[in-house]
């Protein structure tokens, strides 16, 4: 039998480092929302079973692929989970062929090959959402040997989630980014819920920052329920890692409103816990901060109405798009195959 | 005529791999050995493996792409799949196919399906090279074959050379392919020589090579069971039996049609494998055969395999576990009704 872990209280605020402009700001509360209202949909729609197969939702953790997208560059990489809804949108992922995928239709990132767990584009810097938990870890790592190697100057970004951080992978990517000195940052996306553990349940330290020192990685622990608090963060790891710093191990504090999956009764969950984190929700506490953001009301509700469209017509297109033939099942197994 | 061995072939087609395109890099435990150390004048280069396939790559490329790696197969055969989506082309090394448990997720998850997975928009063009075959005294956990297990997976190619000219020309082609591919290296065939050219030549995948032409039966093999072959084909020519050797070289791709051709001629098969029998690629030959080529079957398909045990440490044990020339002499007289049957299990 285990017993609970006492875990340092999460962080509470943006962490010192200079506040983005308001229109920079705008620019990641409209992603926020656009996440919010696309998984919204998913939600709805794969309750309704319109949408086939599994669908992990990205509620609650907003802020963090918006204020780490905001850190980076176009050309930087990043690896993604089968949480990867909110990170493709960030990494500027178009929102029909995520909703095509995410129906199986031909529009889709994989031609409907993928599914919601496997979106990717790598045109937009975005390399590709793995189903197996942490196997994204040495693939960032592999992007950044490349960007080394090439001389590009990209940074890659391996996201992952505190239940993670238990598999090889997490502890061989660790050492190996260290033994290069890799441009990468491991970002762990600390929603306190392995699957249907809590994180007191499973975490051996009393962070997951804490873990870095095993491997005498620069590490940092922050609020990943405010967008502001999560590019700060991102920000200081990227630019170590772009300046030949090496890597980071960057933990951003969230909270899983969803359940692992749609569908998940979420038993494990108190009630009462969910209210108190409802209370720090990123998107109503961006919304409350704006005014002293220098945000006006009515350039958030611009935004919201932006984004309502802009995610009515991704779906409307998606759901008329065209599914794939049973001869497309043998396309794309290899490059050539004689 | 210039000779080499089967880790000289190697070891040439990846200084030319290497030579002919700088994304070309190596990753391994010890591929060079040493690690970074300096402070004496031996360190670099000291090992090139455990069996010294990479020496001197080191020193002639450079540690910035032959890259010793701690041991941690997933975490290195993970950034290989990365380094490979992005533009490189990484050679990695299982030291033995027996450490396949640590590193399949990457192969069987990652590196075979991003393709697929990911709509056909992106490519893995990496090469794990590995250690296969009984025979060393090595024990359970270092004399596998395992070709099955790579064999099975859809996006994976896998390639299984028995002989010097074979390896460095399948190795070329390996490397330059945009797919995944698992190069398999008997550790017994090492020392074998012939000649090879110096130039590099790649051979095609998916194209067997008729080992020894013959006119009674077909005997299908790949790596050492080859070798087995062609002892077992000497003496079984004394008694006036003329067998046929195809080796498919890659599994995946497989050349059916050379296989089907050949029992087309012969009407009598014997599949010859030191992996275990089960879901084997022994079997999987014998299922092709019965699918395709049943019409032309004279008797049974006959698959003469190692048992389904582990592999053995003690000499005895490990000898009457290979699929030995004595064997494949009795099991060919046995199919043309010459002699006793010959089983693979006890009793």
């Amino acid at each position: 039998m285990s017993t609970a872990r006492t875990i340092p209280p999460a962080p509470n605020g943006a962490a010192a480092g200079e506040t983005p402009p308001p229109d920079a700001l705008l620019a990641m509360y409209t992603t926020m929302l656009t996440m919010r209202r696309f998984d919204e949909r998913v939600r709805d729609l794969s309750a309704a079973k319109a949408i086939p197969g599994y669908a992990h939702t990205y509620f609650g953790s907003e802020a963090i692929a918006a204020g780490v997208m905001a850190a980076l560059r176009p050309d930087d990489w990043i690896a993604s989970t089968y949480r990867c809804h909110g990170h493709a949108i960030a990494k500027g992922v178009a929102l029909e062929a995520m909703a095509g995928e995410l129906y199986g239709r031909t529009t889709g990132t994989a031609k409907g090959k993928g599914g919601s767990m496997h979106v990717s584009d790598f045109d937009v810097g975005m390399l590709g959402a793995f189903g197996i938990v942490a196997a994204g870890i040495p693939i960032a790592l592999g992007a950044a040997l490349t960007a080394m190697r090439k001389g590009t100057g990209q940074v890659a970004v391996a996201f992952f989630g505190d239940g993670a951080v238990h598999q090889g992978v997490f502890h061989e990517g660790a050492g190996l980014a260290m033994l290069w000195n890799a441009p990468v940052v491991l970002l762990c996306e600390n929603n306190q819920y392995a699957e249907a553990t809590a994180i007191e349940y499973h975490l051996n330290t009393s962070t997951i920052a804490d873990m870095a020192c095993a491997y005498a990685m620069p590490a940092e622990r922050a609020d990943g329920m405010d967008v502001v608090s999560a590019y700060a963060a991102a920000r200081r790891a990227v630019e170590r890692a772009r300046t030949g710093g090496g890597p980071t191990l960057l933990e951003l504090v969230s909270y899983r409103f969803s359940g692992q999956y749609e569908g998940d009764a979420q038993g494990y969950q108190p009630p009462e816990e969910i209210a108190r984190w409802r209370e720090r929700d990123p998107i109503t506490t961006f919304e409350r901060l704006a005014p002293e953001r220098g945000i006006s009301t009515e350039a958030l509700a611009r935004v919201a109405d932006e984004v309502d469209r802009a995610v009515d017509a991704a779906f409307a297109a998606a759901e008329r798009a065209p599914f794939p033939e049973p001869d497309d099942l043998f396309d794309d197994v290899y490059v050539s195959y004689p | 005529m210039r000779e080499l061995t089967v880790k000289d072939a190697i070891n040439e087609a990846l200084v030319q791999a290497m030579e002919a395109d700088p994304d070309v890099i190596l990753m391994g435990e010890d591929i060079a050995g040493g690690a970074g150390r300096d402070d004496h004048p031996g360190a670099l280069d000291a090992w090139g493996g455990p069996f010294g396939v990479t020496k001197g790559l080191a020193t002639r490329f450079g540690r910035e792409r032959v890259m010793d790696t701690t041991i941690a197969e997933a975490g290195f055969f993970g950034a290989a799949v990365g380094a490979a989506m992005t533009g490189l082309r990484p050679v990695v090394e299982l030291m033995y196919v027996d450490f396949a448990g640590v590193a399949y997720d990457q192969m069987l998850n990652q590196a075979a399906k991003v393709r697929y997975m990911f709509g056909g928009k992106q490519k893995v063009p990496m090469v794990m090279r590995t250690v296969v075959g009984a025979g060393f005294r090595a024990g359970a956990e270092h004399s596998q074959t395992l070709y099955s297990l790579f064999t099975h997976v859809p996006g994976l190619k896998t390639v299984a050379p028995s002989s010097a000219a074979d390896a460095k020309g399948l190795l070329l082609t390996a490397i330059q392919d945009d797919d995944p591919v698992v190069f398999f290296e008997h550790k017994r065939l090492y020392m074998e020589k012939e000649h090879v050219d110096e130039a590099p030549v790649p051979i095609p995948f998916g194209v067997a090579k008729v080992v020894r032409e013959g006119r009674d039966l077909t005997i299908i093999a790949v790596q050492r069971a080859v070798q087995f072959s062609l002892a077992a084909a000497h003496t079984l020519a004394e008694e006036g039996i003329d067998v046929e050797i195809i080796d498919p070289r890659t599994y995946s791709p497989l050349d059916e049609r050379a296989i089907l051709t050949s029992v087309a001629k012969t009407g009598h098969v014997l599949i010859v494998d030191e992996s275990y029998p089960r879901c084997s690629l022994a079997t999987d030959i014998a299922a092709l055969i019965a699918d395709e080529g049943f019409d032309s079957l004279k008797a049974p398909v006959k698959r003469l395999t190692a048992p389904h045990t582990p592999v053995p440490f003690s000499p005895p044990l490990e000898d009457a576990y290979l699929p030995l020339a004595p064997k494949i002499v009795a099991a060919v007289r046995a199919q043309l009704g010459a002699g006793a049957a010959i089983g693979t299990r006890r009793g």
